[in-house]
């Protein structure tokens, strides 16, 4: 479905209503469904914090993924894994790293101004 | 083939001033003819313009790159059937009010351009922040096909989703276009992005690029030419061939040529390297695109 951003911005206000009003069930679900080493990244014009990331190979971790503005996206295209970040919302994205090195981890939602220098570094290590 | 546009090309390529690619089809049987269809003739694409960008380290001259390469192309011998602008006319900007302040710039300025046949599309740049609402306001649709002496052209839209996706919408409309198309017809496709994953690290690519590859894939003799990347580039995804542009603002390192994609800076030595603008011959028998590159200045 083409995501126009009328609707992404309709997301946002949908799930910023949601989570301020229940927003420590959200997390608490979210914890209940992960099944990896947590990790948490927020996102915000045009960075994410942390920018840089250290995993093991093989160790399964959950990505939980956050933006205090708009929506964002987060790319790992070396591991073809990606997510669509929605304000207000947490969003999950699971990942196995199966190979060692440096690899970077991106915004793929084109976002604003600042948008192409949004990117980050993640080291997997044996 | 005309033996003029043979000799032209072979001028260009002996005088230096780009490479020449030729890139050839295997069409089995031509359309008929009438009235000057199926005759040769060739466009100009121009891409990446980024008007309103700001960078000198990367480009001195911003706000005079654009007029030179229109002053080029006013200047060719020959002047071409129609030129097309492949995305990112304008900068990007949060703010909308400049948005269309750069867009209304851009359009002044190729104004001089005394082909009266002037195509455009939208870029991420034009488009993602606004769905293409101000791309359409100045510029028209984001995608649409036209047919040229015997050519169909099919310009794509993989910007305006800020997902850099195509969408099922227009893929559909892609299938159904291709669907009344000879399976031998001669179809250009533009798009900004390209189809194929280049290199997503870089954000070079189309999330649902490889849907739409494969409806091309049906036909024999398709042949993209696109921008995004600022630089040549030559692949081929079965029989279909993909060929970026140069950019007319800042040049981009090659995929895997470093870790960050920065712009190239600027040469002294060498002003406006790595910058330029192409001509596309499009000759019929056999089919084959005739691609050099032309520097702005």
């Amino acid at each position: 479905m083409r995501m126009t951003r009328r609707l992404l911005l309709r997301a946002s206000v949908a799930a910023g209503l949601l989570a301020a009003s229940g927003r420590m069930a959200v997390l608490a679900q979210a914890q209940a469904r992960a099944t990896g080493r947590l990790i948490p990244i927020v996102s915000k014009k045009f960075v994410y914090e942390p920018v840089e990331l250290t995993l093991k190979l093989n160790e399964p971790v959950v990505f939980q993924l956050t933006s205090l503005d708009v929506v964002m996206g987060f790319s790992v295209p070396d591991f073809g894994v990606r997510a669509t970040i929605i304000p207000g919302q947490i969003t999950e994205l699971r990942m196995t790293p199966t190979k060692i090195g440096e690899f970077t981890f991106l915004c793929d939602v084109f976002c604003g101004s600042g948008h192409e220098n949004m990117e980050g570094t993640m080291k997997v290590v044996a | 083939m005309d033996s003029g546009a043979y000799n032209r090309r072979d001028f260009l390529k002996l005088a230096g001033l780009g490479g020449v690619v030729l890139v050839s089809g295997c069409a089995s049987a031509m359309r008929s003819s009438s009235g000057g269809e199926n005759a040769d003739f060739y466009f100009v694409q121009l891409s990446d313009c980024h008007w309103g960008f700001e960078g000198p380290a990367a480009n001195p001259d911003a706000k005079g790159t654009l007029k030179k390469a229109v002053a080029a192309v006013n200047g060719m011998s020959r002047q071409p059937d129609f030129v097309m602008f492949t995305g990112d006319l304008t900068h990007t900007t949060d703010d909308p009010k400049e948005r269309r302040r750069r867009m209304a710039e851009f359009r002044d300025i190729v104004a001089a351009l005394e082909v009266r046949d002037v195509r455009f599309m939208p870029g991420e740049h034009d488009a993602s922040l606004d769905n293409g609402k101000a791309f359409q306001e100045f510029f028209g649709r984001t995608h649409y096909t036209f047919d040229h002496k015997g050519v169909h052209f099919i310009v794509v839209d993989n910007v305006s989703d800020p997902t850099a996706a195509i969408g099922d919408e227009q893929l559909e409309w892609l299938r159904a276009d291709l669907g009344i198309q000879p399976k031998d017809a001669r179809i250009v496709v533009f798009t900004h992005r390209p189809l194929f994953d280049l290199y997503p690290q870089w954000d070079w690519a189309t999330r649902d690029g490889a849907r739409a590859i494969e409806l091309l894939q049906t036909r024999d003799n398709v042949t993209v030419f696109y921008g995004h990347i600022h630089q040549e580039h030559h692949f081929m995804t079965g029989n279909v061939a993909h060929h970026s542009a140069k950019s007319l603002m800042f040049a981009l390192p090659e995929a895997r040529s470093q870790p960050k994609r920065l712009p190239v800076p600027w040469d002294a030595n060498a002003p406006y390297k790595g910058l330029g603008f192409r001509e596309i011959e499009a000759e019929r028998a056999p089919v084959k695109y005739a691609v050099t590159e032309l520097p702005v200045a």
